[in-house]
């Protein structure tokens, strides 16, 4: 009999990215005895959503090709995304520079360095009016990843399509707003936890009365996986992320119903191919799970996940960049078996520094590439009925309620986050994944195996001038505005935080009197307190 | 037997950015290869920084910044460091840092730049070999 043995393979285990053991070959035995594809897997569109929220999966509408961009000032990035649209991009997404993120304006001390470096400079709403110049926000959707200061810069953001002429009821885009995982993994934050998730609920609640087409909140397991977690734990960190909001706002008052179909996710493109994909797959049949069972959600949106994902940034080398392109492509496509909604692919010299326009270019290319001609897009969860693929979804959905069990006696993920709970598991596997790519079983190819001398590559390099303009507007701007109206403002942004009304109208009217990103976080800071972490080494 | 000291590190992340992904696997790695670490945390100014370096008694500095704001926070901590008459400490540096930008760093006194993908064994390795001789400094 030809039985091969383990001597027969080039390892004593198989494990994926994440650690996971892999076994040779999967069968029906691998599956549990009861499993029922109809019950367990099911049809697209329909619960539990393991294969897709839509019956015609990317025969409908294909995911929207959202390219992460900002840079500089703000007329500079303009440029950027008024390029990209005419290059067949389909949405945008805006990203702020460190200042912005943690509510400091272009010209305060705490920025030297970093204007314009991370992403784009916006300091008062004349800004976003600038960044927007000539693209109509009624027509586009716009993603912004902003979180502590999300819900200032979304009031600006709202100004400036109220001064387009837009309809609030018609703009669609999605905030990231996610301040949970900032505390596990990103660490932009400016308030203790509370405080910041009051804010989160104020923007969630304003918009499900103002702003029905838009996403108030983008759950994120992105920076969670960046910060070095495995597949399983962004998972489960992120969903959990989700069900706090979740219970956050109906101790608010509102429906499930009323706010959850705008919940919405975002995941990021790891290299381990099919881990990957089980993980998007159980992703949507969880989050069916908790909202009927834990939230009682009637409505099918509330319940069907829906998600962004981008491509691993960590995945990608400095050393011979043009690798880069391959593992995107990879990424990128199981991004896609997964059925993501929308999708940032990463430029390939983006571990040497941001994006250069040729680079954005090839990254979206290669998006339409994968959605016109690999011919994944003509059948709807191609991989379904895989028992590998199966038994993967199987076992994260497993794991994933395992954690949940694990944070619910913490108190929630807040009582987990300050026990320093999913610090912790990140730290530690991110440690675990350094130690096997030192020991060599885990291979980055041209960087621990393949490696060969090479040319550098041309990359963008911004200078200090993004600060220098941003305060010549900066003082401009105070010139011209009325400092009675700012004052006044403020005050009033000053009594809502202090007491207990949604704080959106008069962030509102602070963007309308052109108060600062900065004026506006102070004023903020002065009534939540500032927040440090422990950190967990 | 003689008095060993430990190489004392201190892992710095400064400026706004919160990606701290590898200064923590830098600092366990250190660890791990016999060091003393102690890590700052986040957003730390280049004087907390040299006033921590000081007060910890440190042979070295390792800065993490992968957001480009090095060419603003190196010089500042340097000049804090002058200020403080710590010469004898060495500062390398880890993190996204452009090709152009690296010799006129290690011109104004940072001793190495580890790019991403660097290996701990490496810059262990390199700490070891650079800190400045002090008496019984092992392992």
């Amino acid at each position: 009999m030809a039985v091969s043995t383990k001597t027969d393979e080039r390892a004593a285990e198989f494990t994926t990215l994440s650690g996971v053991p892999i076994n040779r070959l999967y069968t029906r035995e691998d599956l549990p005895p009861d499993f029922d594809f109809q019950r367990d897997v099911g049809q697209p569109g329909e619960a539990p959503y393991v294969r897709g929220i839509h019956a015609t999966g990317y025969r409908g509408k294909l995911w929207t090709m959202r390219q992460f961009s900002g840079f500089a000032t703000p007329e500079e990035t303009n440029e950027r995304y008024r390029y990209l649209l005419s290059q067949g991009q389909t949405g945008l997404s805006v990203a702020f520079d460190l200042p912005t993120l943690m509510g400091y304006d272009s010209d305060d001390a705490m920025s030297a360095g970093e204007v314009g470096k991370c992403g784009v400079a916006i300091d008062s709403v004349e800004d976003m009016e600038r960044l927007f110049q000539g693209i109509r926000l009624e027509d586009v959707t716009t993603s912004m990843t902003i979180n502590s200061p999300a819900a200032a810069i979304w009031a600006m953001f709202l100004v400036t399509a109220e001064r387009q002429g837009a309809d609030w009821k018609r703009i669609s885009g999605t905030l990231q707003n996610d301040i949970l995982k900032e505390y596990i993994a990103q660490k932009e934050y400016i308030f203790p936890p509370a405080p910041s998730m009051r804010l989160v609920v104020d923007t969630i609640e304003f918009g499900a009365r103002e702003t029905p087409r838009f996403n108030p909140v983008s759950i994120s397991g992105y920076h969670i996986r960046e910060a070095g977690s495995t597949a399983l734990q962004e998972l489960a960190f992120t969903l959990r992320d989700g069900m706090e909001y979740v219970e956050w706002t109906l101790r608010r008052g509102l429906a499930v119903d009323e706010f959850a179909p705008r919940l919405s996710f975002f995941f990021n493109a790891h290299s381990d191919f099919f881990e990957e994909i089980a993980k998007y797959r159980a992703a949507r049949k969880i989050w069916n799970t908790v909202m009927t069972d834990r939230y009682g959600a009637k409505s099918a949106r509330s319940k069907a996940l829906r998600f962004h994902t981008q491509t691993a940034g960590v995945s990608l080398t400095a050393q011979q960049p043009y690798n880069n392109l391959t593992r995107v492509a990879l990424q990128a496509l199981a991004a896609v078996l997964g059925g993501t909604q929308s999708l940032h692919t990463n430029s390939l010299d983006e571990a040497l520094a941001l994006p250069t326009s040729e680079a954005v270019t090839l990254a979206l290319r290669t998006q339409q590439i994968i959605a016109h001609e690999t011919g994944v897009t003509n059948t709807v969860d191609p991989l379904g009925g895989s028992y590998f693929v199966e038994k993967l979804t199987l076992d994260m959905e497993a794991g994933a309620h395992d954690y949940f069990r694990r944070i619910d006696a913490m108190g929630g993920m807040v009582g987990a986050i300050e026990q320093g709970f999913p610090q912790r598991e990140v730290a530690d596997a991110s440690y675990r994944y350094q130690q096997a790519f030192e020991r060599g079983e885990k291979i980055m190819v041209g960087v621990n195996d393949f490696v060969a001398e090479e040319k550098p590559l041309p990359t963008l390099y911004i200078d200090e001038t993004a600060r220098e303009l941003q305060t010549a507007k900066l003082n401009d701007l105070r010139r011209r505005r009325s400092s009675a109206a700012v004052k006044e403002t403020l005050h009033a942004l000053r009594t809502a935080a202090e007491g207990n009304t949604n704080t959106m109208p008069a962030l509102l009217d602070c963007a309308r009197a052109s108060c600062t990103v900065g004026e506006i976080s102070n004023t903020l800071r002065d009534v939540f307190g500032g927040y440090t972490e422990t950190a967990i080494t | 037997m003689a008095e060993t000291r430990r190489i004392r590190v201190l892992v710095a992340k400064p400026g706004l950015d919160g990606h701290d992904r590898g200064a923590k696997v830098v600092a366990r790695g250190l660890r791990d290869a016999g060091m003393e670490v102690i890590y700052t945390g986040l957003r730390q100014t280049p004087e907390m920084i040299a006033n921590a370096a000081l007060q910890e008694d440190v042979d070295c500095i390792g800065l993490s910044i992968l957001s480009g704001a090095h060419n603003a926070i190196v010089p500042d901590l340097l000049a804090e460091m002058r200020q403080r008459h710590m010469d004898d400490v060495l500062v390398v540096l880890g993190g996204i840092v452009p090709e152009n930008d690296i010799a006129p760093l290690q011109k104004a006194g940072i001793a190495a730049v580890f790019p991403p993908g660097s290996r701990m064994g490496e810059i262990a390795e390199f700490i070891r070999t650079h800190v400045h001789a002090r008496p019984a400094l092992a392992p």
